[in-house]
């Protein structure tokens, strides 16, 4: 993921309708003792345990709703009010880094975040200054993921290794893709050998040839959202596009998740706070509470994705030393996962989207997204 | 014999899935996997509300079912009225106009309404959602009223005038009275079609969330037993409003 | 009595119509004209859009997405013949035979209305999945194939659209059929014409303007349907509606998707006015 960031350090010079005074955001902002935060389903414990612990500490009343479920509509649903400078009834909301999280940054939906108020951030973070948004300007990750392959061991004999055996003609409708065009694109690239990162249109035009080959072979069964969970726990696909933290928690047990030898898609979801939130600096501290690694420690217990905070390692697995049973068990299956806690080498196997400029991005959308809508 | 079998088979046929949905609503499953038989429960039942955003969805639709229906209803009566009762320059377009709102894809109309949100800049939410699920009722009321009006004697409002009764005590106390049926089916017809829409709230909704919008999403990682369970409640209040309904209508 | 209704008022009405007719003033013509000024526009949510009468998105919508817009009205039509080969034996069986419980089963009928139609096309998601209480026994007694399945099919799409439409054919081919009344087809029959001659030539013509209503009513929306589709198709069944969607709501490509709509419409009401045409217009219209 360092291989992007100088390619696209001097990529931030026009912006568009944004950045309108981002120095004087913060003046006359005051805390309010709530907030409201808008994220996606499974990335709090049921009982609100991390919540119930920050209001504990701070005072601050969490209003938590699991109001998104994919970024493209998420942004359809937000863009008006913040393009009306009006209020959309969150303080905080976690969108992944791609397309829709550059849109909202160059129309200048987020508020810059003042630094000086995020000090655990500044002594914790393991991900710091990502290419999708330098300095961390608007932005704090939340978690990250891996996009790979996961697979119903009852049906797929032998260990899965490759993204080749995702277009294996064996598996003719048995295979499970994801709609996302960003994702698609991604494995379509790395399938030919490809770094998406340094990927032309060119690359895009072969990967996409490829992938409708594919459809169009028969080989894939849907092409999926989150739902790929269910369908590759009760066999309905064989192997399927998938994404690490759900393999590890939703999936059933004949379910494993491999990233493939050409490697995977690393993301990010990401805290940000929208320019219009009513309590812009409770969400700041709800934020900067996160990256206290003991607090991080509880939520990444539940969540099982990357936690940006990498002393939760030690947490996580002192934990497991003092608890008993099956919690032990998965608590030290945590805390050994690569998944969860990968090593260097491990990550530069992985890359990111690749981040697109204004004129790229319909053509990368229009390069991959009619192949899933059966176009 | 044959004509019987095949009716309630098809009848089996429609009701197979709220079957389904109902017995799923009982089912002792991990709630994330409710997808096998695991044996009889009524815990989904006693933790009706455990789910605070469905719960809220739910709430949703119910105030936007409520609202819009009492919209369309007055002002679906209103141009019933003057529909089955005038003749009047304009009434063939209005006839057309109403005709087409019925006739039109859903998904048209929810297009239709976003792009003119988006134009404006305004923001959607519930008060845009009532507005669109009034647009679509309105006219499926104003054909029920227009249908039952037509059917009226006028000669008994002619008595009235007759009488001596003014416009508004007419209204009040021989046209009311006489439409109300129409109108009371066209309530709930507007009631039905609010809170089972999906198509146009998708469109309109912004960031509030009803029930179906809801069901939807909770798609993605699997729809809880509560659902089932709610689901199923709606049902059985729905089919117990519509026989009441029907039985005060064959009394009346 | 026609000089009598005016002496109130001749603005009467016109009072009584206003609320609505502004109601759809504002939230169905507004909408539409807004749409399609909205499809003639060119530019981006970063940059802005702005009217420069681009016909061109039209027809880039077209040269993406022509294949699925076809395959709608295709499955459309499909879903539309089953639903009257299923709907009308039933709504006959009644008309004739339902005796004094006709309403009942009309009720019936209706009666899965009740539950959210997304939920209706989840439970049949629960059920057809390929080791589910529908398949799953008929594989293990080894009458069907291991590797049999409904779900993710164009087949399972169809018939859950047809699943989901149905009333709509029912009631119309009902009401029509009821009102040809027992008496004809017993008079033609005394005339000496076969059960089969009675219901060629009596009955299934004055029943026409009934099918003809619930072909309307199942066609139209069913073509727009995007719901059967994504829940139970596969990678080649989407619908237009969904990428009208997605346009809208993923790329916030508005004047690409309002072009869409459009189109879709246009095709619709084309369809509907070609039939109409074929089958007399006065039908359509519904005049008494």
């Amino acid at each position: 993921m360092a291989a992007g960031a100088g390619l696209l350090a001097g990529a931030c010079g026009i912006e568009g309708r944004g950045t309108p005074d981002d120095a004087r955001y913060w003046e006359g902002k005051r805390r309010n003792g709530r907030l409201s935060w808008a994220n996606w389903p499974g990335y709090m414990q049921e009982d609100r345990a991390t919540l119930k612990a920050f209001e504990q500490d701070t005072g601050i009343r969490v209003e938590y709703k699991e109001v998104i479920e994919e970024n493209g509509p998420w942004f359809g649903r937000i863009q008006a009010p913040l393009a009306a400078g009006q209020p959309i009834g969150f303080d905080l909301m976690v969108m992944t880094n791609g397309v829709h999280l550059e849109k909202a940054r160059r129309l200048g939906y987020l508020a810059p975040l003042d630094h000086g108020r995020l000090p655990n951030f500044a002594a914790n973070s393991g991900l710091k200054n990502p290419t999708y948004d330098p300095g961390n300007k608007y932005t704090v990750p939340f978690v990250s993921g891996i996009t790979g392959i996961a697979y119903n061991k009852r049906h797929v004999k032998g260990p899965v290794t490759s993204i080749e055996q995702l277009f294996d003609p064996r598996y003719k409708g048995r295979v499970g893709m994801m709609a996302d065009p960003q994702e698609l694109g991604n494995l379509g690239l790395l399938a030919l050998g490809v770094d998406p990162e340094k990927s032309t249109p060119d690359d895009w035009r072969r990967a996409a040839a490829r992938l409708r080959a594919q459809r169009d072979g028969g080989i894939v069964r849907k092409y999926y959202t989150q739902d790929y969970i269910d369908a590759v726990s009760k066999g309905e696909v064989w192997l399927t596009m998938a994404w690490s933290g759900d393999a590890f928690t939703m999936a059933g047990p004949d379910v494993a998740f491999v990233v493939p030898e050409e490697g995977g898609t690393l993301w990010t979801d990401n805290l940000c706070i929208p320019r219009t939130a009513r309590n812009p600096v409770d969400a700041l501290a709800l934020m900067d509470w996160l990256y206290e690694p003991r607090n991080n420690a509880l939520l990444t217990e539940y969540i099982n994705y990357i936690s940006p905070v990498p002393a939760t390692k030690a947490l996580v697995a002192a934990d497991a030393a003092g608890a008993a049973g099956r919690e032990r068990k998965d608590l030290q299956r945590l805390a050994r996962s690569p998944l969860v806690f990968p090593e260097p080498h491990e990550l530069e196997r992985l890359s990111y989207f690749r981040r697109l400029d204004q004129d790229e991005e319909p053509v990368f959308q229009r390069t991959f997204e009619p192949i899933a809508r059966g176009a | 014999m044959i004509g019987r079998l095949y009716t309630w088979a098809l009848v089996g046929w429609l009701l197979l899935p709220v079957a389904v949905m109902a017995v799923f609503g009982f089912n002792d499953a991990d709630p994330r996997r409710n997808v096998r038989w695991d044996g009889f429960t009524l815990h989904w039942y006693a933790h009706l509300l455990d789910r605070p955003d469905l719960t809220r969805a739910l709430l949703n639709s119910l105030a936007i079912a409520l609202v819009s229906a009492a919209v369309a209803t007055v002002l679906g009566t209103l141009a019933g009225l003057a529909l089955g009762r005038h003749r009047f320059r304009g009434r063939g377009s209005a006839n057309v106009l109403v005709l087409m709102t019925i006739a039109c894809p859903e998904l048209v109309l929810g297009a239709a309404l976003l792009s003119l949100f988006v134009t404006l800049n305004v923001p959607r939410g519930f008060g845009t959602v009532v507005a669109a699920h009034v647009m679509v009722a309105l006219g499926f009321v104003a054909v029920t009223v227009r249908a039952r009006v037509g059917a009226l004697d006028p000669a008994v409002e002619e008595a009235a005038r007759d009488l001596g009764a003014g416009p508004w005590t007419r209204f009040r106390l021989i046209t009311l009275p006489l439409i109300a049926p129409g109108a009371v089916a066209g309530a709930l017809l507007a009631f039905t079609l609010s809170i089972d829409d999906f198509v146009l709230t998708g469109f309109t909704a912004g960031s509030t969330v009803t029930f179906p919008l809801w069901v939807y999403g909770s798609l993605r990682t699997g729809v809880p037993p509560q659902v089932n369970a709610l689901g199923t409640l709606l049902f059985a209040a729905g089919v117990l409003v519509a026989a009441l309904s029907a039985r005060s209508r064959r009394a009346s | 009595m026609a000089r009598r209704s005016r002496t109130p008022g001749r603005a009467a009405p016109y009072w009584l119509v206003l609320p609505a007719g502004l109601w759809l003033a504002a939230f169905f013509l507004v909408p539409l004209a807004s749409m399609a000024s909205l499809s003639l526009q060119s530019g981006d949510l970063v940059d802005g859009f702005e009217q420069t009468f681009r016909w061109q998105n039209y027809r880039d919508g077209l040269d993406v997405y022509g294949p699925v817009l076809g395959r709608s009205l295709g499955y459309g039509l499909a879903a539309t013949l089953l639903c009257a080969l299923l709907a009308y034996p039933a709504a006959y069986w009644i008309a004739f035979h339902g005796g004094r419980r006709r309403q009942w089963y009309l009720f019936l009928i209706v009666s899965p209305y009740f539950v959210s139609f997304v939920l209706r096309t989840i439970a049949w998601r629960q059920l057809l999945t390929d080791e589910g209480p529908l398949l799953g026994p008929l594989k293990d007694a080894g009458l069907l194939d291991a590797g049999f399945r409904v779900l993710d099919t164009s087949g399972a799409v169809i018939a859950g659209l047809a699943y989901n439409f149905l009333p709509f054919m029912v009631l119309p081919v009902y009401v029509a059929l009821a009102r040809v009344g027992r008496e004809l087809p017993e008079a033609a029959r005394d005339l000496y014409a076969s059960r089969t001659q009675a219901f060629l030539r009596v009955v299934l013509p004055l029943s026409a303007p009934g099918v003809f209503a619930g072909v309307v009513l199942t066609f139209v929306p069913m073509s727009a349907d995007y719901v059967n589709a994504e829940v139970l198709g596969g990678p080649g069944d989407t619908m237009i509606g969904s990428v009208v969607r997605a346009e809208y709501f993923d790329n916030s490509a508005y004047p690409a998707a309002s072009a869409l709509s459009f189109t879709l419409m246009a095709v619709l009401l084309l369809a509907v006015l070609g039939y109409a045409r074929a089958f007399g217009a006065r039908r359509v219209l519904g005049e008494p």
